[in-house]
């Protein structure tokens, strides 16, 4: 990784102290020596260190785990114009972000073990923050045949996916989940059937009826969610449902997760920030796959969020450029960027005081880790040292020209914000500073 | 198959039967005659005589046919296998040839194909004097569209004695069996059961490890669709063996485990304290869609090499009921090792069969 700073021990002092994994929140001092966690309590003080410590002073900021980032889109290999491992973590970087995974859409697919070597290699070489990818779960996205699982995990993939494919074979889904179980392997799906998706651009209501464009039903998503959860409960696989948007598919979230089964969820930041009027007139910028929905649906996921049912939240960073941005809404490719704009997003739904921070935070680093099975999420002793100072009251103007990733496409195109990442650190150097 | 080829129907007539009259009623009265009792094994006694070398052995099976392993006792499989056993000898000297099948006819009905199983059992029947002829499914009617079950009655008219049947299809030779007169030996129904290769593997076995009772046999691989499989866990259970399965989840059926095995989804685990490994064959023709990734991953799991195979005991044994894919299921050093009784299994393969064909012959009625 590139240093920004040389890695000498960090003292970041008088700061809130949040580690959702421990249920820790209090005003304390956090010692960083070696790369790793020394201690975070109260009153450690600039005469407890070593000697050539540097000692920040965080005046009441937030301090807690880098971010998790369980689901973005980086072009390599393949679409390097859209975005590289440098530029992403460039932008994970400024964005709180100490942990990337990617997704296996690119080209060609990360569907073999080299090619997960590849981008693990790539990575480690240009990336300021760390990378995981996922891999897909049917060669070549095709929704056929699964791939070798075993041998992608044990090269490093943490994961499987089709990105924002679904599998519509319910018998390769079930022998997937079966297969996977004997690896312990977690199996992330985009859940939207293709058929009920048929030429739909986004939410199907009032709103998609005065635009004049093609509606995608809630019952998308619902039905393929509903069917992977009766498969989990024949196959007794560890399931996560990679995007869940809309209130039904909540309910049929909460009774697998009474019924005990493995299944866990995602929503993205746009979901919970945002809605299907928010389009307005035909911005491409809003066309997210699946689409942004109702009023009632963001509110239910935010609901949601709140008490646990969501597990993680995610960026669903996607970069597309102009040329597959500046057309008619219906032509124009879904996807937005989001790594250096999730918390600041996130914070909103804290200042209106329907979520609460340590909970936000749990969702978008400590959950993401544990399903992971990787290292972060966590404040305590001994662990790698991947964390974040908080300013959650900064003002601020998403101004896209400061944007980090190669593309501008985000959905938060001069919007006001309250609160951002003034530090972040990566394996005790801090890769990102405020100016 | 059982009691209802032996039954006698009673006919009675005029009896009143509450307050009606009832005329022509029926009793079926299901009767198996004791063993003792059969003519047929007076006949044999006389066969046993013409022989150049009898079977010291005198077992007679109380069954018509061989169609699984699931309903012979520990009796029946220990009687076939001393039968096998004194073959084995015989089978290794010069003059092989028997004539307790003197003037039977066995046909094979192959509507799969087979090298072993097909050749082994047109040895055995030649070897017992049998006039055995072949079929098989891409030369014959079956090829036009006739019916399993219209062959099986054309087959029937020509007085075969006894009918080798393999077939695709789980089931298709019980079906084929209820059509017939003769006795009907099941080569493999589909993925069901295939009783003579287990027979022919408990024989390996006791051979090399003096016993059945109590050894630890790891059956491992694509057991879904394995026929093999399914009459080795019934044979083994049946002769007081552990069996554990191990196979990826998507190759074991659900609901094996109450087939009385221990069920492991890696090598590590399933090979550990085994006496015996016994690898099966990717059935990929048998396979619609994917349920493993790709061979390589296979192998690297699920194959048995040199390394996995040190999992299992010093002296555990390696066993394939053939055809082998190597480098798929079986590396070659390990097929082909010190270890391996793959070879051995071929030869006891027609000792078996002669077994069961002689066992069988015993009960044919002498018309």
């Amino acid at each position: 990784m590139k240093m920004l700073s040389e890695r000498r021990p960090i003292l970041l002092a008088n700061a809130r102290i949040i580690d959702p994994s421990r249920d820790l929140d209090i005003v304390g001092d956090l010692l960083i020596a070696d790369g790793m966690i020394r201690e975070a309590k109260r009153g450690i003080g600039a005469a407890g260190v070593p000697e050539g410590t540097e000692v920040i002073d965080c005046r009441g900021k937030v301090i807690a785990p880098g971010l998790v980032d369980m689901r973005a889109f980086i072009g390599e290999p393949g679409a390097g114009h859209r975005e590289t491992f440098a530029s992403a973590s460039q932008a994970a970087a400024a964005g709180g972000v100490t942990t990337i995974i990617c997704q296996p859409d690119t080209s060609p697919v990360i569907d073999d073990p080299a090619t997960v070597d590849f981008v693990l290699r790539r990575a480690r070489d240009t990336a300021i923050v760390r990378v995981h990818p996922m891999a897909a779960i049917t060669k070549g996205l095709h929704g056929k045949e699964m791939t070798e699982i075993g041998l992608l995990k044990a090269a490093g993939a943490v994961a499987f996916t089709d990105g924002d494919k679904s599998i519509v074979n319910a018998q390769v889904m079930r022998r997937t989940l079966t297969y996977a179980r004997d690896f312990d392997a977690l199996i992330v799906h985009h859940t939207e059937d293709p058929d009920l998706i048929g030429d739909g651009v986004m939410n199907e209501g009032e709103f998609a009826a005065r635009l004049g464009l093609l509606g995608i039903p809630n019952a998308a998503e619902t039905v393929m969610l509903a069917r992977d959860t009766r498969l989990v409960g024949l196959t007794g696989g560890r399931y996560h449902a990679a995007s869940v948007t809309c209130a039904e598919s909540l309910e049929v979230l909460r009774r697998a997760k009474d019924a005990g089964l493995a299944v866990t969820a995602s929503a993205s930041i746009n979901h919970l920030t945002l809605n299907e009027i928010d389009i307005g007139p035909y911005r491409t910028f809003l066309k997210v796959s699946p689409p942004l929905r109702a009023e009632d649906d963001r509110r239910a996921l935010v609901a949601a969020l709140a008490e646990g049912l969501i597990d993680v939240v995610m960026s669903d960073h996607n970069p597309q450029d102009v040329e597959t941005k500046r057309l008619p809404f219906a032509e124009a490719a879904a996807g937005a960027i989001g790594l250096e704009t999730m918390l600041s997003a996130g914070l909103r739904l804290v200042h209106a005081g329907e979520v609460e921070l340590p909970a936000l935070l749990r969702a978008m680093s400590t959950r993401p880790a544990e399903l992971l099975g990787i290292t972060g999420g966590t404040l305590r002793s001994g662990a790698p040292a991947d964390v974040i100072v908080i300013d959650i009251d900064e003002p601020w103007l998403v101004d896209p020209n400061e944007l980090k990733s190669k593309c501008k496409n985000t959905p938060f195109d001069e919007a006001r914000m309250t609160g951002r990442v003034v530090r972040t650190i990566v394996a005790g150097r801090t890769v990102y500073e405020a100016l | 198959m059982g009691p209802t080829n032996r039954a006698f129907t009673l006919i009675t007539r005029g009896q009143r039967f509450g307050s009606t009259p009832v005329r022509n009623l029926t009793f079926t009265i299901l009767w198996a005659p004791p063993v003792t009792l059969l003519p047929e094994a007076e006949l044999a006694h006389i066969g046993l005589t013409l022989m150049t070398s009898p079977p010291k052995s005198s077992f007679v099976l109380s069954h018509r046919h061989l169609l699984g392993i699931e309903g012979l006792s520990a009796a029946d499989i220990t009687g076939l296998l001393d039968l096998g056993e004194e073959f084995v000898t015989l089978n290794r000297q010069v003059e092989k040839k028997q004539t307790s099948l003197r003037g039977r006819t066995q046909i094979n009905l192959f509507f799969e194909v087979s090298t072993r199983t097909q050749a082994s059992f047109e040895l055995a029947g030649k070897r017992l004097g049998a006039d055995v002829m072949n079929m098989s499914a891409s030369s014959s009617s079956m090829r036009k569209g006739e019916t399993l079950i219209d062959t099986a009655i054309t087959l029937n008219a020509m007085h075969p004695d006894i009918i080798v049947v393999r077939h695709h299809a789980s089931g298709a030779v019980e079906l084929l069996a209820s059509k017939v007169n003769c006795s009907v030996i099941n080569a493999g129904d589909g993925s069901h059961e295939h009783p003579t290769q287990a027979l022919l593997d408990a024989l390996t076995i006791r051979r090399n490890k003096g016993r059945i009772e109590g050894l630890l046999v790891a059956i491992c691989g694509d057991i879904t669709h394995s026929r093999v499989a399914r009459s080795n866990i019934m044979l083994l259970n049946a002769m007081g063996a552990r069996v554990r399965v191990v196979a990826p989840s998507t190759l074991l059926p659900p609901g094996i485990e109450r087939m009385g095995v221990e069920v492991a989804r890696d090598m590590r685990e399933g090979l550990a304290d085994a006496d015996i490994v016994m690898m099966l064959r990717l059935q990929r023709e048998r396979m619609n869609g994917s349920f493993i990734p790709s061979v390589s991953e296979y192998f690297h799991y699920w194959g048995l090499d040199e390394r996995k195979l040190s999992y299992a005991k010093k002296d555990a044994l390696v066993m394939h009921p053939g055809p082998m894919n190597r480098g798929v299921e079986i590396d070659s050093i390990v097929a082909d090792g010190a270890q391996s009784l793959i070879r051995e299994q071929v030869e006891m393969g027609v000792a078996i069969r002669m077994a069961v064909l002689e066992a069988l012959s015993r009960n044919l009625p002498n018309a």
